[in-house]
């Protein structure tokens, strides 16, 4: 509890004993009401004086005009102990929500807790700590195990495994090793390595997310514009409301000759000014977003504010970019066919003949087989762009490349059935067999189209520059509803405002891509995710939600959780107007006494703050 | 020109009143309050004295609602 915090609690608890010794006093009247008069200044001084400040700069019907208009009124009508009870209560009720904020604020920033403190310098050959910001690009760094990597950069010395849980929700470590690059505000778990950097502070990714996550509250939801915009006109209407009933009814009995009652009118105004205060709306509603958006970073998804997470919830169209979206945008060797041979042998040719070359295939080529290429074996490499290469290897004449390659050679290649590219192997000019080198689909991708159609989304549409076979054949995998291939980068603008054209109003189009060329896209969408963007920039700028590993499972996780701080919101809405709206019936006909209007105000803000922290836990989802 | 500045305010619905209140004042664009993380980022108008044009929304902020800080 903060200072603030710890003096209203004292100041409730002296009032609380002062009220409870008074009421056991055998006093009758005006000393009554003088001893009840001073629980009631200790515990409502600074309402009161708001209040009044509030009148004079023309500020009225705010809580704390209803709270001491209530207030004072009750005690002129000689309810002392309710009126005193009354500001008890609403100050209960308000510590209650100040102390379940920052409690839940601290929890999420402890979930966020990517911060670095210092980085590590060597200066005249001892370690020095020293302020992030300080470091300049170029410098070298030391981060040593159990140490938080504070800036982006490239590492030039060492090796160790790195937790990036903090950032991706990730929980499998990664390796890493001299030249490979590294992100700040991942864990160093084992072994020392020496950074250079490459980015200043401020531009590192650590900054970048949390200066994302702590602005997206900013974004405000048409929820909470709407609790705003309700709570401007209803706070007015209810006093208005209240001013009617002490006067009506009373002047009415009046006119009819009946005795006017007054009094008991005027209990049942302020009764009803007590139940109107609107603070559990105006506080749930923030808080269950700001809960939802700290739990989703918590498993590597950032949403940039209130109003993507409430479109989110509402999409029905999910439109995916291929590469590097569903697929992981690396070419394999997925297949392996060996005609007159076997296959370590065919996987042997072909690696040794494109061991020169440097292109993606020849790469997936040389991953595939796995062993060290002796390169003294391999003599008079020659390419054939856009063909293939030939290559003495032990004194064999060895071509690989497409079928154009061998019809140029007078061979005859088989045809394969899979979908990808062909690298068919001849030795000596009679032919071996094909290798199929395809993008390789993600592991958790098929599991996600199905999560995202659990999830209620009608359907999900894959856009592609990629060949028609190719893009079918990853399609009917996946389970997808539609595809559109071989698309440029335009075409796929023109293709989403077609969907966008097509769908019901009401049904948001979500866009998922990985970031690269398809910035035009993210932004045109309803709403854009980007995915696999850690450490790059431009997707984190381009997207609205931002996925931090390349998982796609995790847009059905964030699609989950934007519903839960959706139906958290509602559940929160429509429980505190009913029970508001009832409970103003109930008071105005003179049913519910001032108990009951406490329980309308305070109970119904703590039971709608505990059920908005609900919002922060995603585990289960 | 946007700067985002540390604030402490103890309830949401006083968090609004600020907002509304430095939204008023000459020189501000825009501005947004959030209590969830107690900050108020403003969208300074061009030519704006940025110390000048604060010290006027710490002022404005303060007639609705005394307890609040601002810190500049």
């Amino acid at each position: 509890m903060t200072r603030k915090q710890k003096k209203v609690l004292y100041r409730i608890i002296l009032a609380a004993v002062l009220i409870v010794l008074i009421s056991l006093l055998p006093l009758k009247g005006w000393i009554r009401a003088v001893l009840f008069l001073i629980p009631y200044l200790v515990i409502g001084y600074d309402i009161l004086k708001k209040a009044i400040l509030g009148i004079i700069h023309g500020e009225v019907f705010d809580e704390n005009f209803l709270m001491a208009v209530a207030t004072v009124g009750a005690m002129c009508l000689g309810e002392y102990l309710e009126g005193v009870a009354v500001m008890l209560f609403y100050q209960i009720g308000e510590l209650f929500q100040s102390y379940a904020v920052g409690k839940s604020r601290k929890n999420i920033t402890a979930l966020m807790d990517i911060r670095p403190d210092y980085a590590n310098m060597e200066v005249n050959g001892k370690l020095e700590k020293v302020d992030p910001d300080e470091v300049t690009p170029g410098s070298i760094i030391i981060v040593q195990p159990g140490e938080k990597v504070p800036l982006d950069g490239i590492v030039v010395e060492g090796s160790s495994t790195l937790n990036t849980s903090a950032l991706t929700g990730e929980s499998v470590p990664r390796d890493i090793n001299s030249g490979d690059e590294i992100i700040s505000g991942c864990v160093n778990l084992s072994g020392m390595i020496k950074v250079k950097t490459t980015k200043a502070f401020e531009e590192s990714t650590v900054s970048k997310i949390l200066d994302l996550v702590e602005n997206s509250s900013m974004k405000k939801s048409r929820s909470e514009n709407f609790i705003t915009r309700f709570a401007r006109y209803y706070t007015p209407f209810v006093c208005y409301a209240a001013l009617a009933l002490a006067l009506l009814p009373p002047i009415i009995n009046l006119l009819m000759g009946n005795a006017s009652n007054f009094g008991e009118w005027i209990s049942r105004a302020l009764t009803f000014l007590v139940i109107s205060c609107p603070c559990a709306l105006v506080i749930s509603i923030p808080l269950s977003f700001f809960g939802g958006i700290g739990g989703a970073s918590a498993r590597g998804i950032l949403i940039k504010g209130s109003n993507y997470l409430e479109i989110l919830s509402q999409s029905g169209y999910v439109v995916f970019d291929k590469t590097g979206t569903l697929t992981k945008g690396v070419f394999k060797v997925t297949e392996i066919h060996p005609e007159h041979t076997d296959k370590d042998t065919l996987l042997r040719y072909a690696a040794y003949a494109e061991s020169y070359s440097t292109h993606p295939i020849s790469k997936s080529l040389k991953e595939a087989y796995g062993q060290s290429i002796d390169t003294t074996l391999v003599a008079d490499v020659k390419e054939f762009s856009g063909h293939g290469v030939s290559a003495l290897v032990e004194g064999h004449t060895i071509l690989a490349g497409n079928e154009k390659l061998m019809k140029e050679n007078n061979i005859t290649p088989s045809t394969p059935d899979g979908v990808g590219t062909v690298i068919h192997i001849a030795v000596d000019q009679s032919y071996v067999g094909y290798l199929l080198i395809s993008d390789v689909i993600k592991e958790h991708a098929a599991d996600a189209i199905r999560d995202l159609k659990a999830a209620g989304v009608r359907k999900t549409i894959m856009l592609t520059g990629d060949s028609k076979k190719v893009a079918d054949s990853v399609a009917k995998t996946l389970g997808l509803d539609e595809v559109h291939s071989e698309l440029l980068p335009a075409d796929k603008v023109n293709q989403i405002e077609k969907i966008l054209a097509e769908k019901p109003e009401k049904e948001k189009l979500a866009f998922v891509g990985d970031g690269i060329n398809d910035a035009p896209v993210l932004s045109r969408a309803d709403i854009g995710i980007a995915m696999g963007a850690m450490g790059s920039d431009a997707a984190i700028e381009a997207a609205d939600i931002v996925l931090m590993d390349d998982d796609p499972s995790k847009i059905a996780l964030a699609m989950k959780i934007s519903r839960k701080t959706l139906r958290i919101v509602y559940e929160n809405i429509i429980f505190a107007l009913a029970v508001k709206f009832l409970c103003l019936l109930l008071g105005a006909l003179g049913i519910a006494n001032m108990w009951v209007a406490i329980f309308a105000d305070v109970g119904v803000m703590v039971i709608a703050v505990i059920n908005a922290t609900r919002a922060l836990a995603t585990k289960n989802l | 020109m946007k700067k985002t500045y540390k604030i402490e305010v103890d309830c949401a619905a006083c968090a609004q009143k600020m907002e509304d209140a430095a939204k008023k004042v000459t020189g501000i664009a825009d501005a947004t309050v959030s209590f969830m993380t107690q900050k108020m980022k403003i969208d300074f108008e061009e030519s704006a004295d940025e110390s000048g044009v604060m010290s006027a929304v710490l002022k404005a902020c303060r007639k609705v609602e005394p307890d609040c800080e601002i810190f500049i």
